[in-house]
């Protein structure tokens, strides 16, 4: 619907255009600079044009950290989706306090700081002093030293990751749950379906909305990880956990090479743009079938 | 085909009941005869979708039991009883084509494919959905959708009763005519048990063969539309039967009658006989029996405020003394504008003592 | 106030939600939109408010412009279908609302009017109740008074009633009607239902796929459909149609039912017409009034009859064609039985191929 002019609302907005102009705007007109020069010192700079994107794109080490991006980013989606769902399936749609004090305790891993995360998940998974470590190390029998073997240092990021973030898809999965009018159920029960035809033809039709949301969040904030898996792992052992924006940081930071770096963050943020966009015009036209 | 009993029944959603008021449906004993069009009319809250339920099975009734065809159905699940439901708002699997809604108990029941083309078939012939039948359901109009809600129901074999929950309530009006006389041709044919929930007293009245009248979890009167409407036994059931619903005169018993504002109204002896000690006495008359002409004739004499021509009728409301009355007069006929006399057709004159009816 | 449209219409994306609306509605008086769902009463509810602009034309209230401006500075108070109360707050406060926020009044007379104004909603008992502990009656009875307050020149209502028990609607209706007519409000009400728009009064607005097909006083418009579709939607029973053929003097149903052309369809030329009849104008006796010979009869089965206390509706069928009868009284028709439906050719209505008016009943000096 349209609104109204009312002029007045500039001047409202002119703080927000502010903060993001010097927050968001400038530093990347600032990248964008970069992206494009050969820096040596401050009074040394040379115009390269296109060539940084260039070999950005022919690196190989960019190359494999894409190809570990989507392996880590399609595993998240497989996981945590389901799961997520699944979680949310058995808190019960109608309950007073402990329906709610469930929600709060599934939703606590979301309120820790991340590089706390990864500092809980270092000292659980120590095979001397960790919980989980000790477990897998002693109980288990399995020699286990994450930092050392990439296959473990790969399913301890998976698991930390799916704790950490597995509660959103819950919340925003029992949301959905809980729109969907109680006659579908009852009609259901009458046309004799089995759980797994209410599952499929009624649940996961109506939540299609909040798990089109889902997707794309966890889809976005897994394709830009960095701090849990740093402090987790620093991207080792060797290259094997290094993700797109652990390897940035470390052309970036490590071995200040703005120029490369600066290139390869426009790379970055038009690949996930891309993506997001794509995934979104898929959900959305097959949600479009449905009209009210 | 079913014959429903209810047996003790009574129903509180609360866990300790204490008071009358603490249950959504007081103790009662009901019978549905098979094949029979049943309304359940009353006010939100009177316990009409309770008792729906109860019947339907989505809810265990917190006292007595369910009868169907004699066989106690009290701890059976809905998919096990022979029933079928519409809600008020239609419910459809969206995913779904209207031929796979309609397959859908079919399929979940394990019939072969061929029968359950066969059965899907007859059914849309009769909702008018055969056109239809390869679309996505959720892109018809609420009335086509509810038409498939109502085939699910149709297409099992062994549905005994079709219960409905306020199913015209997001139609509109001429559709609900039409949606209406569907109902009774699939009554007529199928010869099902149909129990009809509404608040709409003048659905209930064209749907129904019996009408089931609740109020605040007690059945207040069960009868054919006619003897609602002429003879009803409870204040509220004049008062919510009939649009606008009777007319109540608070009066006084006099030797050979009744006495309103100082008017007389006579009244048959052996009613008067009959009219217990009470602390209330009223006389109750439906608009549509009174016989209103201008002020030189006998009858009640009363004051015309305000006349409502709605098209085919009209509704004249009249003062008699401080008491309003209103009747409904045929829309050719002349009203008077200022003053005018009323004549109660005595055949539906009735007297309510403390709200129930005499004689 | 007085509300003029000038050709407005609507459109959000590709879809038009109304189509060069002209409409004039004269200060104090009572309209009903009326028309089925999505037909645009909502969109142009919202328009007169200044919820929405209109994609083109004006809006004038007593003859200034006020298309560019917002809702706030104008003088409307509007209902919906959905009770909306402040949910945290009494109904005391809920109903206050509208003056506290205009900030101009004392305590006291805030206090007088709020009293006066739930009285006239009958809910000056509930004034400490929260809407929740509400029925739906009186929600909605709060949310009228909250708009009555305000002391609007403009009352927008969209379907108020349409959520609410049968017998409630009526009764609200009634007292809906008092209060118009008490107050020098402008009132707009939204509604699907015929019944109401008669029982309201005033002028009605047929809207139909966000068009305007006829304007006029209720009545009128109820006896005089300007089209077919304004018969078809205003009419509970639907208007009965059958097609004819108008020949000679003649105007011919079917194989077996003729009958010389009444005095109101002679000027019409020959052709292809649709005819409508009202339910109660069908009567299944053969008394009715005026010339036997000229009577039209038409032989039909009873496929269905319908008993709603005092009248009867007969479903009956003649010729692939099922026509509605209401009749006064309580009879019971069998299925299949035989009837003769007898119609007075003079309560005819005639439509022409594109659905427009042809002819329309004379009204004599008592009949309608």
């Amino acid at each position: 619907m349209e609104k109204w002019n009312d002029h007045r609302a500039w001047f409202l907005v002119v703080p927000v255009i502010l903060l993001v102009g010097f927050n968001a705007i400038i530093p990347l007109m600032t990248v964008v600079n970069y992206s494009v020069q050969d820096i040596f010192d401050p009074t040394h700079r040379v115009f390269v044009g296109a060539d940084w994107f260039r070999e950005m794109l022919h690196n190989k080490r960019l190359q494999n950290a894409l190809v570990r991006q989507l392996v880590f980013s399609g595993l998240v989606l497989l996981i945590e989706l389901p799961l997520g769902v699944a979680i949310a399936l058995t808190i019960p749609r109608r309950g007073g306090w402990q329906v709610s004090a469930t929600l709060v305790l599934v939703a606590l891993p979301l309120l820790i700081p991340w590089n706390v995360i990864g500092t809980i998940w270092v000292i659980f998974l120590r095979p001397d002093i960790g919980l989980l470590g000790y477990f897998i190390d002693h109980v288990l029998g399995i020699h286990f030293d994450y930092p050392t073997v990439p296959m473990q240092a790969w399913i301890s990021v998976m698991m930390m990751e799916v704790w950490h973030w597995t509660p959103l898809v819950v919340l925003l999965a029992y949301a959905g749950l809980r729109s969907i009018p109680d006659a579908y159920y009852q009609a259901a029960r009458i046309d004799g379906a089995s759980k797994w035809a209410v599952l499929l033809y009624i649940q996961l039709p109506k939540m299609r909305g909040v798990l089109t949301i889902a997707i794309l969040l966890r889809f976005m904030d897994s394709f830009l990880i960095y701090t849990e898996p740093f402090v987790l792992t620093g991207g080792g052992p060797g290259d094997s956990t290094t993700f797109l924006s652990i390897y940035l940081v470390k052309l970036a930071v490590g071995e200040f090479d703005v120029g490369k770096a600066a290139a390869f963050s426009i790379i970055y943020f038009l690949i996930v743009l891309a993506f997001s966009y794509v995934f979104y015009q898929v959900l959305l036209r097959a949600g479009r079938g449905e009209v009210k | 085909m079913a014959r429903i009993d209810l047996k003790g029944l009574a129903h509180s959603y609360k866990a300790a009941p204490a008071e009358p008021t603490d249950y959504a449906l007081r103790q009662m004993d009901m019978a549905w005869e098979d094949g029979g069009a049943y309304a359940l009319l009353g006010p939100s809250g009177c316990g009409k979708t309770t008792l729906l339920n109860i019947i339907s099975g989505l809810i265990h009734p917190s006292q007595g039991r369910v009868l169907f065809d004699s066989r106690d159905v009290t701890d059976l699940a809905p998919q096990q009883r022979n029933i079928a439901q519409v809600f008020q708002f239609p419910v459809i699997y969206d995913t779904m084509t209207v031929f796979d809604n309609l397959a859908f108990p079919l399929r979940n029941r394990k019939l072969g494919e061929a029968e359950v083309k066969s059965r899907v078939n007859e059914v849309a012939e009769m909702l008018e959905l055969g056109a239809d039948l390869n679309r996505r359901a959720s892109r018809l109009g609420a009335d086509a959708k509810q038409k498939i809600s109502l085939g699910r129901g149709l297409v099992r074999q062994d549905v005994a009763a079709i219960l409905f929950d306020e199913p015209l309530t997001v139609i509109d009006p001429h559709i609900k005519w039409i949606l209406r006389r569907k109902l009774k041709q699939i009554h007529k044919r199928y010869k099902l048990t149909l129990i009809y929930v509404t608040h709409d007293q003048a659905e209930a009245l064209t749907f129904a063969d019996r009408v089931v009248v609740m109020y605040e979890g007690r059945v207040l009167q069960e009868g054919t539309p006619q003897e609602l409407f002429e003879r009803p036994l409870h204040r509220f059931v004049g008062y919510f039967i009939g649009s606008p619903g009777m007319n109540f005169l608070p009066c006084r018993l006099t030797s050979d009658g009744a006495e309103v504002a100082a008017q007389h109204i006579s009244l048959p002896a052996d009613l008067l006989l009959r009219a217990p000690k009470a602390e209330v006495l009223e006389i109750g008359i439906r608009p549509e029996a009174i016989a209103v002409s201008d002020d030189n004739g006998a009858g009640l004499a009363v004051q015309i405020r305000d006349i409502e021509d709605l098209g085919i009728r009209k509704i004249v409301t009249c003062l008699l003394g401080d008491h309003e009355l209103k009747v409904v007069v045929p829309s050719e006929r002349p009203v008077p504008l200022d003053r005018g006399r009323l004549v109660l057709n005595p055949a539906m004159t009735r007297l309510y003592a403390d709200g129930h009816l005499v004689g | 106030m007085s509300l003029a449209l000038e050709k407005v219409g609507l459109r959000i994306g590709a879809e038009m939600h109304l189509d060069a609306i002209d409409l004039s509605l004269p200060a104090g008086s009572v309209t009903v939109l009326l028309g089925p769902t999505l037909s645009g009463k909502t969109s142009l509810l919202r328009v007169m408010a200044g919820l929405d602009r209109p994609t083109t034309g004006r809006v004038l209230v007593d003859g200034r412009d006020v298309t560019g401006v917002g809702v706030r500075r104008r003088n409307v108070a509007m209902v919906y279908q959905q009770f909306v109360n402040y949910p945290s707050l009494s109904v005391y406060e809920n109903i206050a609302s509208p003056l506290r926020m205009a900030r101009r009044l004392e305590a006291a007379e805030i206090d007088r009017r709020v009293r006066a104004t739930a009285q006239i909603m009958r809910i000056d008992s509930l004034l400490d109740r929260l809407p929740s502990e509400l029925s739906g009656g009186q929600q909605q009875r709060t949310a009228i008074a909250r708009a009555l307050i305000k002391g609007a020149d403009l009352l927008l209502l969209d379907e108020p009633l349409v959520n609410l028990d049968y017998k409630l609607r009526e009764e609200l209706r009634e007292e809906m009607r008092e209060i118009f007519s008490h107050r020098a409000v402008t009132v707009v009400y939204a509604t699907t239902e015929p019944s109401e728009a008669l029982m309201l009064g005033g002028n009605t607005a047929v809207l139909d796929a966000g068009h305007l097909i006829q304007f006029g006083a209720t009545i009128e418009v109820y006896r005089h459909p300007a089209s077919l579709r304004v018969g078809e939607i205003f009419s509970d029973p639907p208007m009965n149609l059958m097609p004819a053929d108008l020949t000679g003097g003649q105007a011919r149903l079917s194989a077996d039912v003729a009958f010389a052309t009444p005095g109101h369809m002679r000027g019409l030329g020959e052709g292809h017409y649709r005819i409508g009849v009202r339910a109660n104008h069908i009567s299944l006796d053969s008394a009715v009034g005026g010339d036997p010979s000229a009577a039209l009869a038409i032989p039909a089965t009873v496929e269905l009859s319908e008993i709603s206390g005092s009248e009867t509706f007969v479903h009956a069928r003649h010729n692939g064609l099922t026509l509605v009868v209401q009749r006064e009284g309580v009879r019971s028709y069998e299925l299949g039985q035989p009837v003769m439906l007898y119609i007075d050719p003079k309560r005819l209505y005639v439509f022409d191929g594109a659905g427009a008016l042809a002819a329309s009943p004379i009204r004599t000096a008592e009949a309608p």
